[in-house]
């Protein structure tokens, strides 16, 4: 089973603090992978907080071809880390030649598009090279995103972190979020490691979307760009999510609703059930299935955890003021969070968001029964 | 028949027919019950002269011989009288003295039964078992990550949804401008197809809607029953059980004076409206209510006069071409409700399906599109139309919704698949497999004639005869000494006994699949056949 660990803090955290959680869990994930999204950055790269940041393996052709790339479309590279590794390689991990997060300054006349336009032109490119890479192998590209880093790797997540040297100031952030298990449902690969990114939105899942083929046949014919790939089940989380909020123009309170709908007895007594039997009818095709856990991350940093209909996995989040932790089992969170009121730790049901904004004052729980924002 | 005697080209032994009966001399009681019960009067009293020769001991007298007389049952070759083999017979017999047997070489009466020049027609279905949806496995089952459910104490929601369903984007836009929405049923996904009142007889009917009321009304399990093109009852119609029917309308349009002079005084609205266009039986063919069948009762209902054959033409011949049946039928039956009843067209699978089903994703008023296999079951159809036409249901079925796959409007227009559902008994296997498949809904008419009143049909040509009334069970007989042997409340129990048998085999499919939270539309990649054509042909798994 894959394992979860994210946190939110108004300080900025090493990602190593999340997978000494991970570590923590060992017992329930075979360590076969890592998977790390870093948003609201503190090191180097929060000076530029405005510019795309590319994150992705690279052989040294595939850099040179991306170098000519982004130059050929009017990208001027800017502030460019790359992860030196430290000794051999952990058992099972491939050596590889460039791990590269670098950012970029768009073409000038990126400036008179609409924000819709950039963010869609930003998906394009990181789709482009994606499908280059795919083509000779040369390069594997998880986001191009401003103020978002992603890293995926095969292997021990301790180790990974080790062997990447991850406890670095550049990679210091205050929204973290880590997944320790390369994807098995089907083939392994790179693109299959959670979390999941589209356009600011990002999620991880600890689960199996058992009804994944109709979801993804459903969202792959939609036209939004970036619908695509779908080496993991639990890629389609992070799509739906962005169909809920961009497409519908939805707020989060109602991913579950999309998701998990609810049923005709709850849905009779819920004041507007309307609006939700009208949504559950029109997104049945979004309806997952199966035991998955999801947390994720939202444009505006706010990070939540919801379950499936039947809360068939685990899942908790707790802390304090300023730092708050989601996390699949609690000895995650006490590794990291140990000085919280644990009576305050909170295990989300098969009808709850937990909720937590980027201030990090409180989880707010949004039950499906309660009644909804009006969509706006 | 003495050897000398003339024989005609029609002449047929016992041998030669196809259903040859079997008749103990020992046992029998005499008691003339199975002579009175045969449907085809197939068997009769025979009174038989037999010799007895009797040698005394050698060389003390000459042999003698004497004859003597026994009473028993004889069986009739005429073509017009063979048995049919639904064993009526063996079931009424004290002594379990007489059988019908099924022949094992093939039967001569095929090439005799165009007597007068008109070729047999029948009830029943294609006579052939072989089912492709037999051979569809499930085998996804979650081994490595997910904890399988429990069928028995896991919550499923096994719910379908019949009318146009809107894209999320509109469907919200719609709301917040109070924009119309089209009407939509959230139903159980197994529905009773249309049989129609006349085609099966006033006891059949009643216990149908019986136990599909029992269901809905103590159960709350939302199953559907479509009315067949028959019309409807009037106390039916306007009674609040209307909303669990679906009404049929079809070439003919028997029954709908009726209907459409009923709708002020409707409690409530009907369930949908489904236009008939084709059958999977007889595709290509109008519906057949033989005059047999066409008593007063009927013939009240369906606003005709008694005792004539009622051939629905193939065509509604007021249109011209499917696209405009679609356009006007469909907003015809939508606008007598108010555009609050789902209307939707049957159709008979057939390579033409798709542009059907492209010319309904255009329609907005379009409800879903329902497709009967080549493997349906009717009430009366020329044997040539059952055996040898139409398409079969799984291609057809997974085309359309690939179709729509690629348009990115799956289950925007439900499909409804039926025809040949359960046809070797396996009925939640087959309704599974035509689910996973891109089936939003399934139908069904031979299956619960047989489970829920009895019917004896098989694909192997037994009895069949529901086109001329005498149906032995009483489920298409409207001769009151033959449908007064079925009681609606028994029929109606079973038909709830099949619902709730059904309800658990279903969860027992899906649990181990680990789906509960919607019904698996389209999850072929559950499904596994052993055949590598048939899993090209329908993009599904191919396991050996």
């Amino acid at each position: 089973m894959c394992r979860l660990f994210s946190i939110t803090s108004t300080t900025a955290l090493s990602p190593i603090k999340a997978i000494e959680a991970l570590d923590m869990m060992k017992e329930g994930h075979d360590g076969s992978g890592v998977g790390l999204f870093l948003s609201d950055l503190d090191g180097a790269f929060s000076r530029f907080r405005e510019l795309p940041i590319l994150s992705g393996i690279f052989t040294r052709s595939g850099m040179r071809r991306l170098e000519e790339y982004m130059s050929a479309q009017g990208f001027v590279p800017r502030y460019q880390l790359m992860l030196e590794t430290h000794g051999e390689p952990p058992p099972g991990t491939p050596a590889r030649e460039v791990y590269l997060i670098q950012a970029f300054e768009p073409p000038p006349e990126w400036n008179i598009l609409s924000a819709d336009m950039q963010e869609r032109n930003l998906t394009q490119v990181r789709l482009q090279l994606r499908h280059m890479g795919e083509a000779r192998k040369d390069m594997v590209v998880f986001s191009f995103w401003p103020d978002v880093i992603m890293i995926k790797e095969v292997g021990d997540p301790m180790d990974i972190g080790t062997y990447l040297g991850l406890d670095r100031e550049e990679l210091y952030a205050r929204r973290i979020m880590a997944q320790g298990r390369q994807n098995t449902n089907y083939g392994i690969n790179l693109y299959a490691c959670h979390p999941f990114f589209i356009q600011g939105i990002s999620t991880m899942t600890n689960g199996e979307n058992t009804a994944f083929v109709p979801i993804k046949e459903y969202l792959s014919r939609q036209g939004v760009v970036g619908y695509e790939g779908y080496q993991s089940d639990s890629e389609v989380f992070t799509h739906i999510l962005h169909f809920t909020l961009r497409e519908l123009g939805l707020g989060i309170e109602f991913y579950k609703h999309v998701i998990t709908p609810l049923q005709d007895m709850d849905m009779l007594d819920h004041p507007d059930r309307d609006l939700l039997n009208s949504l559950k009818q029109a997104c049945r095709r979004l309806i997952i299935d199966g035991p998955n856990c999801v947390i994720g991350c939202l444009p505006d940093k706010t990070m939540f955890m919801v379950q499936d209909s039947k809360k068939l996995r685990p899942g908790i989040v707790g802390g304090r003021s300023g730092l708050y932790a989601f996390s699949s089992e609690v000895c995650g969170l006490d590794a990291v969070i140990p000085e919280r009121d644990k009576a305050k730790d909170f295990q989300p049901m098969h009808l709850d968001t937990a909720i937590v904004s980027p201030e990090c004052k409180e989880v707010r729980i949004c039950r499906q029964t309660q009644p909804l924002p009006r969509p706006h | 028949m003495p050897a000398n005697s003339a024989v005609t080209p029609s002449t047929l032994s016992q041998r030669d027919l196809p259903w040859q009966i079997h008749w103990d001399l020992h046992t029998c009681t005499l008691c003339g019950r199975c002579t009175a019960v045969c449907p085809v009067n197939a068997i009769e009293l025979g009174v038989f002269r037999k010799r007895n020769i009797n040698v005394p001991p050698l060389g003390s007298q000459k042999p003698s011989s004497e004859s003597s007389v026994y009473y028993g049952i004889r069986q009739r070759t005429a073509p017009a009288y063979a048995c049919v083999g639904c064993s009526m017979c063996n079931l009424v017999c004290p002594n379990n003295s007489i059988q019908a047997l099924k022949s094992e070489t093939t039967d001569m009466l095929r090439f005799h039964r165009d007597q007068g020049g008109q070729p047999r027609t029948r009830g029943g279905r294609r006579n052939l078992s072989d089912s492709v949806l037999d051979q569809i496995k499930f085998m996804r089952i979650s081994m490595l990550t997910d904890p399988a459910l429990d069928a028995g104490r896991h919550e499923f929601e096994i719910r379908t949804l019949i009318g146009r369903i809107l894209p999320p984007a509109q469907a919200i836009k719609a709301g917040q401008e109070n924009g119309w929405v089209p009407p939509v049923r959230e139903i159980y996904p197994l529905m009773i197809g249309g049989m129609s009142f006349g085609a099966l007889s006033p006891s059949m009917w009643e216990g149908l809607q019986m136990g599909v009321a029992y269901l809905n009304e103590e159960l709350k399990m939302p199953v559907r029953i479509c009315s067949g093109e028959g019309g409807c009852p009037p106390r039916l119609l306007r009674s609040r059980f209307l909303k669990y029917v679906i009404l049929q309308i079809a070439s003919g349009y028997f029954g709908w004076d009726e209907i459409i002079h009923s709708v002020p005084q409707m409690k409530e609205d009907p369930c949908a409206v489904e236009i008939k266009y084709g059958q999977g039986a007889k595709p290509g063919d109008g519906g057949l209510l033989q005059w047999h069948k066409v008593n007063r009762l009927i013939a009240a209902i369906r606003g005709v006069p008694p005792g004539v054959s009622l051939p629905s033409p193939p065509t509604h011949q007021t249109k011209y071409s499917i696209e405009e049946a679609v356009a006007k039928m469909i907003q015809s039956m939508s606008m007598a409700w108010g555009f609050r009843v789902p209307v939707y067209p049957k159709i008979s699978a057939s390579s033409t399906s798709l542009a059907v089903m492209n010319n309904l994703t255009r329609n907005p008023y379009a409800a879903g599109l329902a497709i009967d296999g080549e493997d349906g079951g009717t009430g009366a159809a020329y044997n040539v139309s059952m055996n040898h036409m139409g398409h079969p249901v799984a291609s057809n079925i997974r085309d359309c919704y690939l179709n729509l796959v690629g348009l990115g409007k799956q289950n925007e227009l439900p499909i409804i698949a039926g025809g040949g559902t359960g046809k070797n008994g396996n009925l939640a296997s087959n309704t599974a497999a035509l689910i996973m498949l891109g089936a939003s809904a399934v139908q069904i008419g031979k299956y619960i004639m047989q489970a829920a009143a009895g019917c004896l049909g098989t694909e192997g040509d037994r009895c069949n005869i529901c086109n001329i009334g005498r149906c032995p069970k009483g489920i298409t007989s409207q001769d009151p000494r033959l449908y007064r042997r079925l009681d609606p409340e028994k029929v109606a129990e079973r038909v709830v006994d099949v619902y709730l048998g059904f309800d658990i085999e279903l969860k027992k499919i899906l649990a181990p699949l680990g789906r509960s939270t919607s019904l698996p539309i389209g999850m072929s990649d559950a499904l596994g056949i052993a055949d590598k054509a048939a899993a090209e042909r329908l993009k599904i798994n191919y396991v050996v």
